[in-house]
């Protein structure tokens, strides 16, 4: 009796007609040149993949293996580390007196300087979409601030709002209107500095302008056609087309602001009369009131004033963690503002 | 389940991963060995030697012409001069290797950390081999260049702390004299502070808020003869009287004048190293500074009268009065230096040659630190300057104590009296106790437990 098999090996009994076959398989000749093919492909591919994944490994994985070993240790940059358990953490949960005030201060500019600073740009890049004249003029007016150095800006506006010799109080004072100790009050120096943020938006400004142009006009007036108003075709018609670009904002500002240092560092240092690089700059930092000081300043002090190596690890440990779950939740919510996420 | 190849492959790749970081952290951990000393002293020095330090500009360049004058004395030695480098560059520079033969730091707050870790070598077996007398170094000037017993640095000129005062604004107000206790300096100070029409602050006799230029606990302690850590290195301070009279008087001071108004007057004064200093403005009548603002005057408000004194002290002790707050610029020798004799010998030319020395004081306006320089003729000593000296040879002088934290036990007492000075504190002890453990906790951290 004669048979035949499947390709599952199972026998096909005789006299029954034998299901369609699949495709064979390429005799080992051809398989040998489709393997060699593939890897030469895989090679190519690893061989252009090569210095970015140097990069990556250089600049991201071995800081951040060496940041979570340390994080372990008592290490001072000196010193061999020596191996501490989880006495770093429990310092930072339970017994470092300044972590939390750093915390409280850094989640204000997320909370605060991020929105505020994209509401701004995404407004202002609306009006310019609408400019009919001189419209290059606007753009490069509102752009430039964003090309002054961090340092530079902040100097400037200590000094712009001066409580005693700066120009802004003395216009303030023009119309009856007692201003503010700014940069050196503890409940106005934050504001101080979402002021700052303001005037400096022009890089995003750039990118919501550029995204606003691509929004096709017949969308517009297909909306306006069915009745839409202004409202409902910034929420049905701009917000989908820009989200990904509004995505992008939300996320480099909301890790720029956990991340957020210079600008309150150097507030701090001039508004305490204390403009000096270099030497103790830690000793202003925060000012005033420790209102300044932010999470990543706090590392700052404790890895390179007080030779915490090994603390400043943890804390950018717990950091990179906070932040990854940022962009998690944030990766999360606007998935349902996408096409994919609202299907 | 038994594993794929594949999976094998994942396997061991991550196994090889984390073999190599943990090899490469552990090989990256700490900077290398340098050489040894020599058993006696070289009879001729050959090769080149790298020397760190945080000056810049005009500085700089005098520090560059004693280097030249040592070159001028070693031929055979080349130094590498590595200018505006901070005690952040210098304490990397010394980690991974070295890179470093000689450092200069701004700051004794280092010493505590960099003889302790062994930053900067333990220079006792060369000080004894080379006969050098530390005798010719005051009490306070010794105890700041030291750790634990380890000597890792030298004093390259002092920083001295004092009082500044106008002489035409102190005229004008009916004195004579500088205040010498801390109610005489807060009588004289509100007496001499004007207002403008709407209440505020014009001038000030004297401005007390802490932290406001050169107003710091280190720089106020010496008045009160208040301390900063025990012999174990945990804190002391809240078992110091003398911080409590000063914390007390100084809030005392502030409320008198109103804390909103001192904040609102302080925050439009001109910035500390500039032109625009409060005190060479005549906004602020008598002021807290350092020797070297001597200096500042001199280039910036040559025509200011002035006159320097010793700070006032606590009520409840006159006796101190005649100290002050001293600290200065060290160096040492990095533990990775490949030429640590070079090094030493560039370091012994800089802290004990008493031309150098005096060199260096004349150029910088810092106060020298030798006995032989201190008497030296060509020492440029003015009237004003002359009184720094004699505040660093005064026995109540005092320093600020080497801990493996740096300053951040400085640091961690200025931010609860921030707190204190502007009412948000109720129970003053309560909150010095809390500073002690805050402290210890942190020393911990560092030292273990």
């Amino acid at each position: 009796m004669s048979s035949t098999t499947t390709t599952a090996g199972q026998p096909v009994p005789a006299g029954r007609p034998a299901a369609p076959r699949p495709p064979q398989p390429p005799a080992p000749a051809g398989r040998l040149r489709a393997s060699r093919s593939r890897r030469r492909r895989t090679l190519t591919v690893l061989a252009l993949l090569a210095p970015a994944l140097l990069g990556l490994a250089i600049f991201f994985v071995y800081p951040l293996l060496a940041s979570v070993y340390y994080s372990f240790t008592r290490y001072d940059l000196v010193s061999p580390p020596e191996w501490i358990g989880l006495r770093n953490y429990e310092y930072l949960f339970t017994q470092d007196p300044k972590v939390w005030i750093a915390t409280l201060n850094t989640l204000w500019f997320v909370v605060f300087l991020v929105p505020i600073k994209i509401i701004f740009a995404l407004g202002i890049a609306g009006l310019l979409v609408r400019a009919k004249h001189a419209s290059g003029v606007w753009r490069t007016v509102f752009y430039l601030p964003a090309l002054v150095p961090p340092v530079a800006s902040v100097v400037a506006f200590v000094f712009l709002f001066n409580p005693g010799t700066g120009p802004v109080n003395q216009i303030l004072g023009f119309f009856g209107i007692q201003g503010p100790l700014w940069f050196n009050d503890p409940a106005w120096s934050k504001p101080s500095l979402v002021i700052l943020g303001i005037w400096v938006m022009g890089d995003i400004m750039i990118i919501f302008l550029a995204a606003l142009l691509d929004v096709p006009r017949e969308q517009y007036e297909a909306a306006s056609l069915d009745g839409a108003n202004g409202l409902q075709q910034l929420r049905y018609v701009t917000f989908p087309s820009i989200t990904p670009v509004l995505m992008f904002a939300v996320i480099t500002g909301v890790i720029a602001a956990l991340q957020y240092f210079t600008e309150a560092a150097v507030a701090s240092g001039v508004a305490n009369g204390k403009a000096v690089v270099g030497e103790g700059t830690g000793a202003a930092l925060g000012y005033p009131g420790n209102s300044l000081l932010t999470y990543t300043q706090w590392l700052y002090v404790r890895g390179f004033s007080n030779y915490q190596l090994g603390y400043a690890s943890a804390l950018a440990v717990l950091l990179f963690v906070v932040a990854s779950i940022f962009l998690i939740l944030l990766l999360r919510r606007f998935k349902a503002f996408t096409p994919e996420g609202t299907a | 389940m038994p594993l794929h190849s594949s999976q094998h492959a994942r396997l061991a790749a991550v196994a090889a991963l984390a073999t190599a970081a943990a090899l490469t952290l552990a090989g990256c951990s700490a900077g290398e060995s340098g050489s040894d000393f020599e058993s006696s002293t070289p009879t001729s020095l050959e090769g080149t030697v790298s020397f760190w330090h945080f000056f810049s500009d005009r500085e700089a360049g005098v520090i560059q012409s004693v280097v030249d004058d040592f070159e001028a004395a070693n031929p055979g030695v080349t130094v590498t001069v590595h200018e505006g480098q901070d005690d952040e560059k210098l304490r990397k520079a010394i980690a991974t290797g070295d890179k470093v033969d000689l450092g200069l730091s701004y700051s004794t707050d280092v010493v505590g950390n960099f003889c302790s870790t062994g930053a900067f070598r333990d220079l006792g077996e060369v000080i004894t081999r080379d006969k050098v007398d530390l005798e010719q170094f005051s009490d306070t000037v010794r105890s700041y260049t030291e750790f634990d017993g380890v000597r890792c640095t030298m004093p390259v000129l002092a920083d001295v702390y004092g009082l500044y005062y106008n002489k035409d604004l102190l005229e004008a107000g009916g004195y004579t004299a500088p205040p010498t206790t801390l109610s005489e300096l807060q009588d004289m100070a509100i007496k001499l502070t004007t207002f403008n029409d709407d209440g505020s602050i014009k001038t000030l006799g004297f401005n007390p808020m802490m932290g406001w230029y050169e107003n710091s606990a280190a720089h106020l302690g010496p008045l009160g003869a208040a301390e900063w850590l025990n012999a174990d290195g945990t804190s002391a301070i809240a078992g110091s009287p003398g911080w409590t009279e000063l914390m007390e008087w100084q809030k005392g001071f502030i409320d008198e004048l109103g804390y909103d108004k001192v904040n609102a007057f302080t925050a439009g004064l001109g910035q500390e190293f500039s032109a625009d200093n409060a005190f060479q403005r005549g906004s602020v009548a008598m002021n807290l500074d350092g020797e070297y603002r001597t200096a500042f005057i001199a280039d910036q408000a040559p025509e200011l009268n002035y006159g320097t004194a010793p700070m006032p002290v606590i009520d409840s002790d006159p006796e101190l009065y005649g100290g002050g707050y001293i600290t200065g610029n060290i160096a040492g020798i990095s533990k990775g230096s490949k030429n640590p004799e070079l090094a030493w010998a560039l370091l012994k030319y800089l802290t004990t040659d008493t031309d150098a020395v005096v060199k260096l004081s004349n150029g910088l306006k810092n106060a020298p630190t030798t006995a032989d320089a201190l008497a030296s003729p060509d020492l440029e000593v003015s009237e004003q300057f002359q009184t720094f000296l004699d505040i660093m040879g005064d026995p109540h002088s005092a320093t600020t104590p080497p801990s493996p934290l740096g300053a951040g036990y400085q640091q961690t007492f200025e931010d609860f009296w921030h707190s204190y000075q502007s009412g948000a504190v109720d129970d003053l002890p309560a909150g010095l106790a809390e500073v002690d453990t805050q402290i210890n906790d942190s020393l911990s951290l560092v030292s273990g437990p």
